[in-house]
């Protein structure tokens, strides 16, 4: 009887490892699991029942291209397309004998921080099906957190993993942007978006994106990993200097049990032999998440342009072909894509270029500047990765600017470029708090050490109580 | 008032690299269509471009025969627009940052010489190509569906644009001969213009003689050969001093002529102001061209046709040395030895006209028949240029046959022509000299080109002198 809700990857390779069960079995046992609670969940949009490979089997987030498999990115503008190839990504996974589960679901394009805008339906948080999964990888995260996928990837641009990963309670990590290909990723917004691991262990992770990550031909973006990803050992975090950034802990909409539930897990790497220590990212978290809603809807309005009917996925003829334009756009988009192909349009035009544009890239080199200086004197910096626990359905969907701010902590780091680690730090009113751990350029060795020591020591029970 | 045309360049050269642009298949332009394509090229969702390292190499070479600064960093934009033979619904294109800039580009002329400033040279991907089926000659208004060829779809593609520095139709035309020499040469491009590798648009705007000013400009599209943009020119800069003379304004338009129908008026747009949102193309890291990579294909550089131009003037005259290098056959031209009007003369006629591989002339033997063209038949000399390609081809067997020089033979023959066209030679006598050719020409036929030309020459003026 394999346990999906427990066994962690890192478990099932060795299972299979030792030939006490095959990857076939292992494969059911999920497909099992996924017929039993994703009817309830719907964190996949589609299943694959004959699965190449032994090994442990893998979702990966709607946005990466599998070949002969359905891609849609949540939208009706992508219904019934069928890649002719795989995602660098998806083929290394295939490559290192990962099965392919299914494809899990997400907010239309990978927009939006609770899966609500998939054009396919929401997905539901396993620990209170009336709650949001957080997003957009929310089909990722809700499939870990509910035993219906080992492992998964996601894919991130303003939190889109780490972000939904807290509200699920697992561990999700967003690499240094530039150590994944994005080739063969539906891409929403080019310099911001990031694919990474999703799992129960930051172990998990670390075996994970040692599988996906380097320097791949077909996206002239990465480069080679100055170092091998390490599993992770260490059960203490001497010498390590913790960073708080003042403007991450007591942001405006923190609530009140995530903030103990992160300074617990502060004063806990402090025990664990942590140096902490208070700084300030000031401009960082006061124009990071504007600038971020200029430059990525710019980002997509032109992305999304290649969605016009001619070539592939929906087409709504009628007439000339700039009706057939409209009417494709207007039927296959949803609000949100809407949304931002207008910001993004108008922040381009001529004559708002610089103002917008221009300005966003600017400050985007002040972020980085500002987090550069941070790192002279810290290793990692530390705060709560959402300042909400999962919301109820519906909460914010009438409210985009309410919905943004979901992603307000995880933005600044993004914006520049480097890596970032979420791990369950505790539960607030039975639901679970993330605890975001920001690391410099190509930090990741160090993040995954630092996670998995605050991860033993945490002990956080990744099971939702419902499903125990 | 007399007044100024002001003429400005936008040239696409298409590079004959092996590969597209941006993703790794195959140039073919006229395969069947849909042959050479993948996710790149087809913008497929994740699909993403990487640049050819054989095209940047290019274009920084043909910055350098244009003179241009090799800047240490460009990047390339995108450049939004919906078509359906823009897959992507953004080209990759170069805006403010390109590979090579500020050049300026010596045309020789008669009398001195217009150097035209080069504003920047730049690289892009171009589109896919559209054919529209049914409705009236292919256009999109009116056709019933259409049809999109992406074989041409991110192939790479230079653009060239000048500075409004050009003067007349013919500098225009010689800048345009000696631009498309120099690509030919450098290796990096076909250049034709019946294949699309070289297209071209033409700004024109007129301004009283003297002035600085720049005054409204009109684009003219669709031109098909040089000297239809010549004519082209011509006509709209007329037109555009006909408005200013009669009081009033040009309008910015673009202008597309039908090349099958010169007599026609061009086809206005209405430029409805396009917005591209040109932005950072986020998917490539910047150009920065190493400076040893500059220097190597700034070394790389071979003579530049101009300078031949200017070299070859000394020997043969302007005229002759322009179309020597503008047709590339000066180099044939070097390898033959013998007086250099004469060589030149041949191989810009006689040679040209029977289209033979310049490289395949024997060069040092058709010196040999060259110099003896006033000794030997007619017929003779246009035998051996025909076989001056072959192989084996040896000037003696020519030079052999010795045309009839004896006046006593020839005397009799010119006299029967000149007393059969009385008219021709009346005319002649009455300052019509052109006629000389013909004269020449009817002793040849009569003699089956066996005549020594020099003493039918000579013979033919003493007795129409008569």
């Amino acid at each position: 009887m394999i346990d999906t809700l427990r066994l962690t990857a890192e478990e099932a390779a060795g299972l299979v490892e030792r030939g006490e069960v095959t990857g076939a079995e292992l494969h059911r046992a999920y497909l099992d699991a996924i017929a039993e609670r994703d009817p309830e969940l719907h964190a996949y949009l589609c299943t694959v029942d004959e699965p190449e490979g032994e090994g442990v089997p893998i979702a990966l987030k709607d946005v990466i291209s599998t070949r002969g498999v359905p891609t849609t990115a949540a939208s009706k503008i992508l219904e019934g397309y069928k890649p002719v190839y795989d995602a660098t990504v998806a083929a290394r996974c295939k490559t290192a004998g990962l099965p392919l589960l299914g494809k899990t679901n997400l907010d239309e394009f990978a927009m939006g921080s609770s899966t609500e805008n998939s054009a396919y339906g929401p997905t539901r948080n396993p620990w209170d099906p009336s709650r949001v999964p957080g997003g957009s990888s929310g089909g990722s995260t809700a499939a870990v957190a509910a035993g219906l996928a080992p492992w998964a990837l996601g894919s991130d641009t303003g939190g889109s993993i780490k972000q939904p990963a807290a509200l699920c309670g697992v561990v999700g990590l967003r690499p240094t942007y530039g150590t994944v290909s994005r080739y063969g990723i539906v891409a929403f917004a080019s310099s911001l978006d990031q694919v990474g691991p999703i799992a129960k262990t930051v172990r998990d992770c670390a075996l994970l994106h040692r599988i996906v990550a380097g320097r791949d031909p077909l996206d002239s973006t990465t480069v080679e990993l100055p170092e091998p990803i390490e599993l992770p050992q260490a059960e203490d975090l001497k010498g390590l200097r913790v960073g708080v950034p003042k403007e991450l802990n007591e942001a405006e909409g923190i609530e009140p049990g995530v903030s103990d539930a992160a300074n617990r897990a502060i004063e806990l790497a402090r025990e664990l032999g942590a140096e902490v220590g208070e700084c300030s990212l000031p401009r960082s978290v006061e124009f990071g998440l504007p600038c971020y809603y200029l430059i990525a809807p710019s980002e997509a309005s032109s992305n999304l342009a290649r969605y016009d009917g001619v070539r592939y996925g929906l087409r709504v003829a009628n007439g000339d072909v700039r009706s057939m334009y409209e009417r494709t756009r207007d039927a296959g988009f949803g609000d949100e894509p809407k949304r931002r192909i207008m910001l993004g349009s108008y922040a381009l035009s001529a004559g708002y270029y610089d103002a917008y544009y221009g300005q966003a890239q600017k400050v985007r080199t002040v972020i980085r500047d500002e987090h550069e200086a941070a790192f002279e004197r810290f290793d990692v910096l530390v705060s709560p990765t959402s300042p909400t626990v999962a919301f109820e359905l519906g909460a914010r969907t009438a409210n985009p600017l309410a919905m943004y701010a979901a992603d307000l902590l995880t933005i600044p780091s993004n914006m520049a470029g480097l890596p970032g680690l979420s791990i369950p730090c505790g539960l607030s009113d039975g639901l679970p708090v993330g605890f975001q751990l920001i690391g410099r350029q190509f930090s990741e060795n160090l993040l995954f050490r630092a996670g998995h020591a605050l991860e033993r020591a945490l002990a956080f029970d990744v099971v939702p109580e419902r499903l125990r | 008032m007399s007044w100024e045309p002001v003429i400005g360049l936008e040239i696409h050269v298409h590079l004959k690299t092996r590969t597209k642009m941006f993703c790794r298949c195959e140039v073919a332009y006229f395969d069947p269509p849909n042959t050479h394509t993948c996710p790149v090229c087809l913008a497929f969702p994740g699909a993403l471009p990487v640049p050819n390292r054989q095209a940047v190499e290019w274009t920084i070479l043909l910055g350098h025969a244009l003179g241009c600064q090799i800047p240490d960093w460009a990047i390339f934009h995108r450049k939004n627009y919906f078509y359906p033979d823009n897959p992507k619904g953004y080209q990759i294109s170069q805006y403010d940052q390109p590979l090579c800039v500020n050049g300026s580009f010596e045309v020789p002329g008669a009398d001195g010489e217009r150097v035209v400033g080069i504003e920047r040279a730049h690289l892009e991907e171009d589109a896919a190509k559209t054919i529209h089926v049914g409705g009236a000659e292919g256009r999109i208004h009116g056709a019933e569906h259409s049809l999109v060829d992406f074989n041409r779809s991110g192939t790479p593609l230079v653009e060239i644009v000048t500075r409004p520095d050009i003067r007349s139709p013919e500098e225009a035309k010689a800048f345009l001969h000696l631009l498309r020499q120099t690509v030919v040469e450098l290796g990096i491009s076909d250049a034709e213009m019946e294949k699309g590798s070289l297209r071209f648009d033409v700004n024109v705007s007129v301004r009283p003689e003297g002035s600085d000013e720049l005054r409204t400009r009109t684009e003219l599209k669709n031109m098909n050969s040089f000297n239809f943009a010549a004519k082209g020119i011509e006509r709209e800069v007329r037109r555009q001093v006909e408005i200013y003379e009669s009081g009033g304004q040009v309008v910015q338009e673009t202008l597309h002529f039908d090349p099958g129908n010169e007599s026609a008026p061009p086809l206005r747009s209405k430029e409805e102001a396009q917005d591209y949102r040109y932005f950072p193309e986020p998917d490539l890291v910047p150009l920065e061209p190493a400076a040893e990579l500059v220097d190597r294909l700034r070394e790389e550089l071979p003579e530049l046709p101009s300078a031949r131009v200017r070299r070859l003037e000394t020997e043969v005259g302007f005229v002759l040395a322009e179309g020597l290098v503008t047709s590339g056959r000066d180099e044939l031209y070097s390898r033959i030895p013998g007086e250099r009007a004469a060589v030149a003369n041949v191989v810009m006629n006689e040679l040209a006209a029977l289209g033979l591989e310049p490289s395949a002339v024997n060069a040092e033997e058709l010196g040999k028949v060259i110099a003896a063209r006033g000794e030997i038949p007619r017929s003779a000399f246009d035998e051996a240029l025909a076989e001056s390609a072959s192989p084996g081809f040896s000037a003696d067997r020519y030079l052999a046959e010795v045309a009839i020089a004896d006046a006593g033979e020839l005397d009799p023959v010119i006299d029967r022509i000149l007393s059969a066209n009385e008219s021709q030679v009346a005319a002649y006598r009455g300052g019509k000299e052109g006629l000389f050719g013909f004269f020449v020409g009817q002793v040849m036929k009569e003699t089956g080109g066996k005549a020594n030309p020099k003493i039918v020459n000579e013979r033919l003026r003493e007795k129409l002198r008569a």
